[in-house]
């Protein structure tokens, strides 16, 4: 708009004005029974003690954010650079390939490398995360090819391998759609402007296409990194043992361990994480929009 | 209009050789779309040049591959006498303003005009205060920390100019330029516009549909239609002497009468009206027009005159004259012509009146005379008997 309130702005105003708020209401009521409520209860309980028999009691105590920042920092640190290994390896497929669909000509060749994309989520997440195993294991596909060579089996499951492998495999669309949707918008006589002006493509890329596509790559980024940093099927069946991520961890703590309090306590620091996370994606996700 | 005082005999700027711009049809294998079709031109150092059209004449595509965006099916084009072919777009001498203006939604105004100077590795202070100091000559009147979406379409047509100008170039593309603001500023910039080449000195290539706007701007003017370049001149040459019936058709407005060529004299011809006897004499775009050919005759509306065949004659000094009077004085001269006819309708547009006059039975011509007094003055009514007159270098032979 190149003058006056933007259509948004003016739409929010008119239908504040009519008492379109009460349109939220729905939302709101669900929000606040099954998400506020529970997350003030987890909060609570992760500041309380564990009885016998894992009995929530008083009283008061910090110990569990103790024992986490103690204890659990290698898991936290494995959590995070997996989620940021998936999340950069995701980018590095994602973009280009965004790009690519986005700048076919054919509308039929767009669609169907589209629907290419969204396929895997027709299928059970858990029943591609077995196939994968099947795949990776010592008898599995790829080293009955190798042995069939001659080789020795490679020890593939249960390494961070496989659960980066496994996490860019279930989260690489959730990167391609956000990008494009950027790119689909990109209109690149803006690349015509940047060589006028004496840029070569590199240039041109890193100064006009990338920060113009910016927003997508952070909302990718993003749908890609929080998720990843919560796995807990992905790091249990890939990564079995031998790579403790977040969401193992807080299930080993309420399901195994019966401690209660220690694992709202790791969740809210799994929280925190997403929310830094979020905060980023405000800051720098959202300009130009 | 701006004062031209520029020497424009200087050297060859760009220059275009047989030029040839295919297009692939999609869909359609082995059908290729002429865009652009043997086209040469040479347009001088210094010059402001029109490239004017019909949307889909090839026009824009010519300027693209000036710039670089698009590479020549076949021929040549050299700027300053370099040949272009192998030099990508951000190696040409050449800046463009776009058409949309294409400026960097993501970088302030300032960032936007300071791209091009960093692209050539100018150090960001240096940047900062040229980009100010050509945004200063585009008279751009906001901050310039905005983005260019916050500002009004006059305002980012100025960005636009100082981005491209502030990288001093040999050559300035424009790309209708002024298509996207309203009249009254379009105006105003064309105006503007012209100014600011002659002050710089520059070379300017204009694309633009607009025939006015390439008569008010341009130094020379190419007219095209369908891909080829039909004719190249001064506005004047244009407008006053148009080559063909596209030419004089599509720049100002023409009355087009079919007649035939019966005698030849030089640099004019005389013309039998279509199925009538009435001859006149007029300018011959081409002299080697055959005799006995069909031709067309292309008149222009404020180019004649009338007055009515009986009665007085007014004149705008107030006096008047007898109207056989009058005429038997205008016979005098060879070079006018008298056509006899009826005034089929009038239509008062306020500073001019435009009658639609039958002559000789099946022509209509359309003359426009200013109301210079009071109305009643100069009006003729509807059915009123009266005397065409215009002078043969004013009226023009085309073939077909």
């Amino acid at each position: 708009m190149a003058a006056g309130m933007s259509l948004r702005r003016r739409k929010a105003v008119e239908a504040g004005s009519k008492g379109g708020w009460r349109l939220a209401t729905p939302g709101v009521v669900w929000l606040i029974l099954f998400f506020v409520i529970p997350l003030l209860f987890v909060l609570g309980v992760s500041f309380l003690s564990r009885g016998a028999r894992g009995v929530i009691e008083l009283p008061i105590t910090l110990d569990h954010y103790a024992r986490v920042f103690q204890v659990y920092v290698p898991v936290l640190w494995t959590s995070t650079w997996v989620s940021v290994l998936t999340t950069v390896i995701c980018l590095l497929i994602g973009y280009p390939l965004a790009f690519f669909i986005s700048t076919q000509k054919s509308a039929a060749v767009r669609n169907i490398t589209l629907f290419l994309v969204i396929l895997p989520f027709w299928t059970n997440f858990l029943v591609r995360t077995y196939a994968m195993q099947t795949i990776l294991a010592r008898e599995g596909l790829i080293n009955e090819f190798i042995v069939g060579l001659g080789g020795e089996p490679l020890t593939l499951l249960y390494t961070p391998f496989a659960v980066v492998l496994g996490l860019v495999y279930g989260y690489l669309p959730f990167m391609v759609l956000p990008i494009y949707a950027a790119a689909e918008r990109f209109d690149f006589k803006f690349v015509s402007a940047a060589h006028d002006l004496g840029a070569n493509d590199w240039r041109a890329f890193w100064r006009v296409v990338f920060p113009m596509t910016l927003p997508g790559v952070v909302a990718g980024c993003i749908l890609v990194f929080v998720p990843c940093l919560g796995t807990y099927i992905t790091a249990e069946l890939l990564g079995g043992e031998s790579v403790l991520m977040i969401g193992k961890l807080i299930n080993d703590q309420f399901i195994s361990d019966r401690n209660f309090p220690r694992g709202s306590a790791v969740s809210m620091v799994l929280m925190g994480l997403v929310l830094i996370a979020l905060i980023f994606y405000v800051r720098y996700g959202n300009r130009e929009r | 209009m701006a004062a031209k005082a520029k020497n424009l005999d200087g050297a060859i700027d760009v220059e275009l050789r047989h030029v040839i711009k295919e297009f692939d049809v999609p869909r359609k294998d082995n059908v290729r779309f002429r865009a652009v079709d043997d086209v040469s031109l040479q347009i001088r150092d210094g010059e402001f040049f029109a490239l004017l059209g019909p949307s889909g004449c090839g026009k824009t595509t010519m300027l693209r591959m000036i710039a670089g965006f698009e590479m020549a099916t076949s021929g040549e084009i050299l700027i300053r006498g370099k040949a272009m072919q192998d030099v990508p777009p951000f190696h040409r001498p050449v800046n463009t303003v776009f058409q949309d203006y294409a400026l960097f939604p993501h970088m302030s105004v300032l960032q936007n005009v300071m791209f091009g100077l960093e692209m050539e590795g100018v150090d960001k202070r240096e940047a900062a205060k040229r980009a100010a100091e050509a945004l200063e000559m585009v008279q751009l009147p906001v901050a310039s920390d905005r983005k260019p979406r916050q500002l009004s379409g006059g305002q980012q047509q100025r960005v636009a100019l100082a981005r491209a100008l502030v990288k001093r170039p040999q050559v300035l593309l424009l790309d209708e330029p002024l298509g996207a603001l309203d009249l009254k500023l379009r105006k105003e910039m064309q105006i503007e516009l012209a100014n600011m080449q002659t002050e710089l000195g520059i070379t300017f290539v204009f694309v633009t549909h607009d025939q006015e706007e390439a008569l008010t701007m341009a130094d020379r003017i190419a007219v095209m239609s369908l891909g080829k370049v039909l004719q190249v001149g001064t506005p004047e040459e244009i407008y006053d002497a148009p080559n063909s019936r596209f030419v004089a058709d599509f720049i100002g407005e023409t009355v087009f009468l079919p007649g035939c060529l019966t005698r030849k004299d030089g640099m004019f011809g005389w013309v039998q009206f279509d199925g009538t006897t009435i001859e006149t004499k007029a300018a011959l775009s081409d002299t080697n027009i055959a005799l006995n050919a069909n031709v067309t005759l292309a008149v222009r509306p404020e180019k004649i005159n009338l007055f009515a065949a009986d009665g007085n004659v007014k004149f705008p000094d107030g006096s008047s004259d007898s109207a056989e009077v009058y005429k038997t004085g205008l016979r005098r001269d060879p070079d006018i012509n008298i056509v006899e006819g009826y005034i089929k309708s009038a239509n008062y547009i306020g500073t001019d009146t435009r009658y639609t006059v039958n002559v000789g039975g099946q022509h209509d011509v359309v003359v426009r005379v200013q109301n210079y007094g009071l109305r009643s003055d100069t009006s003729f009514t509807q059915g009123q008997r009266v005397n065409v007159f215009w002078d043969a270098e004013t009226v023009r032979v085309l073939t077909q």
